[in-house]
């Protein structure tokens, strides 16, 4: 329905039966099916469902979208009272670090030392 | 398929008279002529120490002053061989490893041998090796042992077990029920990393990818926490089969707390991460080999994370949750979003989803 | 990883549900049709942040839930069978029959393997010729491009022991049954982002406007279902029916017409039953003529098989939207994982699964803990 994982195509080959590509998912790489997109190139990303690719990623529209979503929510803290918006930032939801020391984007950790609060 | 750890037996120089049998068949483990050649030409040579050498039916020893600690666990693993490790640091780091989490300096081990007929002897000396090697990492000696055979086919090549003996630190009260509210939780490093590289060798489910088993004693990491802030440690546990959820949740249920944890704190190796997305696999879930949790008091928590960060074992270590009074006896993490869901205790195995 | 992890940036979420209280003035019900938004809400605490009055309500779209109980009967009695390999999803493996499931059926001596793809089935039959190699091929749109190249590959390679049981199931139908059912509740849908990669989404207009509702195609990240759910607010606030799609950038009109094509030569639209929700016309897909030899009802004729549901379960009630799981009576009682009752508590996209490991039977103030001050 359901798990499907974006990966950059590394590398592409016809052997015999099937159209198959090396595709890289975040450093793990596997072999998939390239048949379903024809058009997708070395160096692409595509979604990939139990082993086929089902469309390439258009990248232009994936930075347009989150360009769009970080513009989201900030206007109208403007355009409220004062009040409300602390009205608003007190019933938020709270940030885990409200310091910003840790990774809201997502918990992949580099294999670098660990940046904590004691040896920042 | 790519194994960049597959393991090289041709080097193993197979000392006469093992060479006459290149693979292991029923004799080795009848006790007769057989099985001592196994002993004195692989086992001893690998093992050595003064306890073993005395080949009694016992091993000797003196632990020193204390109460002592003991421990057993068997290691079934498949495939053998796996990207960081095999059976063989497995079977001496897991025993090593329960002793140092209940406060023990690991010593003396045994270690028993349950081959299948036809085993090939090349590898049986690779993991005899990997077990010497763990054992003079973690300063410890392997001081007596058994092998017994079982026909073809009854076997899955090798089973250990091994049983561990160590002495208890003075002045040192740790267990699952000794948890209290406050305490603060950290993680010695990354999670998921063994369970993933066993996944990314065994049937059916293969990846190219550098993902290495953490396989490692801890007793060293874990003995300078102790010696910095001992009393103040409360719990630990090495989380393996199940991951740092069923530990934590044990955790919890045995000391009747709850325990909150950040998700964005977890420290995930991004390959480890990457492959449970594409298993549908959650981190927390995944074995570990080589990892501890502590649950430590909080005036003692940055200086047990200072000394953690300085040991090679526990550079990704982080702290990743507190003790709670709310939901006793459940595990609730943060999420990125702010919000809060609970971490529930695994049933069986977590399989691989698509849909 | 990229173009994933981007999508789960909490402080911009965190944002978009403010942006969406700021939007809203009256309570409105959104369905998400498919399994793995339902997951996704769910862990993430998306039906947390929204504005109290705002329903997430959980679709059908969990194909394993939807397969009817005699299906799965036959697929644990052609597992049973010496001689088969039989292979699947893991999701499959503990899916309760009437008398047991696949993986106790694999403990007993059946050889039932998980598969990542059903290619490593067809390569499973290429390597055993001497075996019957059965893929278990359920699913939505999404899955059925993979399936139908499996058995095309058997039928090109000449693989006499291959074949497919077949349980595809389709969203447009599921909309249909859902809205014309006279206790539907729900005013919008999520569809599927990835069911629409290979669809499109064509055959949603005429479905917003038979029914007058908003259709909002999204992705399953946090800041996806949050752009879906915001747009379908939006809609409704105005009084507006129509399609959009938030997934643009894997997801177009027309879908991926390769795959289609394919599909087409492989399948045909069939009537299936839904497990707790009756048969649906034309709702799934079967092997058509060209293919029939590979289907493994047809190959391993399978009679007798005594089919019960459990009297207790409500899945039905659940996959339909009517009760949330934890209103269930028999939810973390009679029915948990660890003996599940029915499909939804086992399977990883299954609603009831969802609520009970992520804790949704505990309200927000017990799952929030003692807060702030004790989060680090």
């Amino acid at each position: 329905m359901c798990l499907a994982i974006p990966g950059k195509v590394e590398q592409i080959t016809n052997d015999g039966d099937a159209r198959m590509g090396r595709v890289n998912f975040g450093g793990v790489v596997k072999n998939v099916c390239l048949d379903y997109v024809p058009d997708v190139v070395v160096g692409d990303y595509t979604i990939v469902h139990v082993g086929f690719a089902l469309s390439k990623i258009d990248e232009q529209s994936a930075l347009e979208t989150l360009e769009l979503f970080r513009t989201m929510g900030a206007l109208d803290e403007e355009l409220a009272t004062e009040e409300e918006a602390f009205a608003r930032a007190a019933n938020a939801p709270q940030s885990p670090c409200p310091d910003g020391s840790c990774e809201l984007t997502g918990r992949n950790l580099r294999t670098d030392p660990a940046k904590t609060e004691s040896n920042q | 398929m790519p194994n960049n750890d597959a393991p090289d037996f041709s080097n193993w120089n197979c000392p006469l008279p093992l060479r006459d049998y290149p693979t292991i068949v029923m004799g080795h483990g009848g006790g007769g002529k057989l099985g001592n050649e196994l002993v004195e030409h692989l086992f001893l040579p690998a093992f050595r120490n003064p306890a073993l050498e005395h080949l009694g039916d016992a091993a000797v020893f003196e632990p020193g002053p204390g109460r002592l600690a003991m421990s057993t666990d068997s290691f079934v693993v498949q495939p053998l061989f796996f990207p960081g490790g095999s059976i063989g640091d497995l079977a001496v780091n897991g025993t090593v490893n329960d002793l140092a989490v209940s406060g023990a300096d690991p010593k003396f081990l045994s270690a028993s041998f349950i081959l299948e007929e036809g085993f090939p002897l090349p590898q049986l000396a690779a993991v005899v090796k990997a077990m010497a090697d763990a054992a003079a990492m973690a300063g410890v000696h392997i001081v007596t042992g058994d092998t017994k055979v079982v026909e073809h086919g009854h076997g899955d090549g090798c089973y250990i077990n091994t049983a561990g003996v160590g002495v208890l630190r003075p002045g040192i009260n740790v267990g699952p029920s000794h948890a209290r509210v406050g305490d603060v939780v950290l993680v010695s490093g990354t999670i998921g990393d063994h369970g993933m590289a066993i996944m990314s060798v065994r049937e059916g489910l293969e990846f190219e990818s550098q993902i290495r088993s953490d396989c490692a004693a801890l007793n060293g990491m874990i003995a300078d926490v102790l010696d910095a802030v001992g009393p103040s440690v409360h719990a630990m546990r090495d989380p393996t089969r199940g991951g740092l959820a069923s530990t934590l949740n044990e955790i919890a249920s045995a000391s009747d707390i709850g325990i909150e944890i950040n998700e964005t704190k977890l420290p995930v190796r991004s390959e480890v991460q990457s492959a449970c997305e594409l298993l549908g696999l959650d981190p927390v879930y995944v074995a570990n080999e080589g990892k501890a949790v502590f649950f430590v008091a909080p005036k003692a928590a940055d200086r047990a994370l200072e000394v953690l960060l300085q040991h090679p074992l526990g550079r990704d270590a982080a702290r990743i949750g507190v003790v709670t009074p709310q939901h006793p006896r459940m595990l609730v993490a943060r999420t990125a979003m702010g919000s809060n869901r609970l971490i529930a205790t695994q049933i069986g195995e977590q399989l691989p989803r698509i849909c | 990883m990229k173009y994933l992890t981007e999508f789960r940036n909490g402080e911009i979420a965190q944002r978009m549900a403010r942006e969406i209280r700021q939007v809203v003035t009256r309570p409105w019900r959104i369905m998400e049709i498919c399994g793995g938004q339902t997951h996704s809400i769910i862990r993430n605490g998306i039906d947390q942040m929204l504005p109290p009055g705002i329903e997430m309500i959980h679709g059908p779209g969990c194909p394993v839930c939807v397969t009817p109980l005699a299906l799965i009967d036959k697929a644990l009695a052609i597992a049973a069978q010496p001689g088969v390999i039989f292979c699947s999803f893991g999701d499959m493996l503990r899916v309760p029959g009437t008398d047991a499931d696949l993986f106790q059926i694999k403990g007993l001596g059946g050889d039932v393997r998980v598969v990542y793809s059903p290619l490593d089935a067809v390569e499973l039959a290429a390597k055993n010729p001497g075996k019957q190699v059965v893929f278990f091929g359920v699913g939505f749109e999404t899955t059925a491009p993979a399936n139908a190249m499996s058995v095309h590959l058997a039928k090109r390679r000449g693989l006499k022991n291959f074949s497919l049981l077949v349980s595809h199931v389709l969203v447009p139908p599921a909309i249909e049954a859902i809205m014309s059912s006279p206790e539907n509740r729900v005013q919008a849908f999520l569809a599927a982002g990835h069911v629409c990669s290979v669809m499109g989404y064509w055959e949603y207009p005429p479905l917003a406007d038979k029914f007058e509702i908003p259709i909002v195609v999204t992705g399953f990240e946090p800041l996806d279902l949050l752009d879906g759910i915001r747009r379908a607010i939006i809609q409704l606030e105005k009084g507006e029916h129509h399609v959009e799609n938030a997934y643009e950038r894997i997801v177009t009109y027309a879908g991926n017409l390769e795959a289609q094509k394919l599909l087409a030569e492989v399948f045909e639209p069939t009537d299936r039953t839904w497990r707790g929700i009756g048969v649906i016309p034309r709702s799934g897909w079967r092997l058509n003529d060209n293919y029939r030899e590979f289907d493994a009802e047809e190959r391993f004729q399978i009679s007798g098989i005594h089919t019960e549901e459990s009297p207790l379960c409500k899945a039905g009630d659940v996959l339909r939207g009517a009760i949330k799981p934890a209103e269930c009576p028999a939810f973390g009682k009679e029915c948990t994982p660890r003996h599940p009752l029915g499909a939804t508590m086992v399977s990883s996209e299954g609603a009831c699964a969802a609520y009970f490991n992520y804790g949704r039977f505990l309200s927000a103030e017990e799952l929030a803990g003692g807060g702030v001050a004790y989060a680090q």
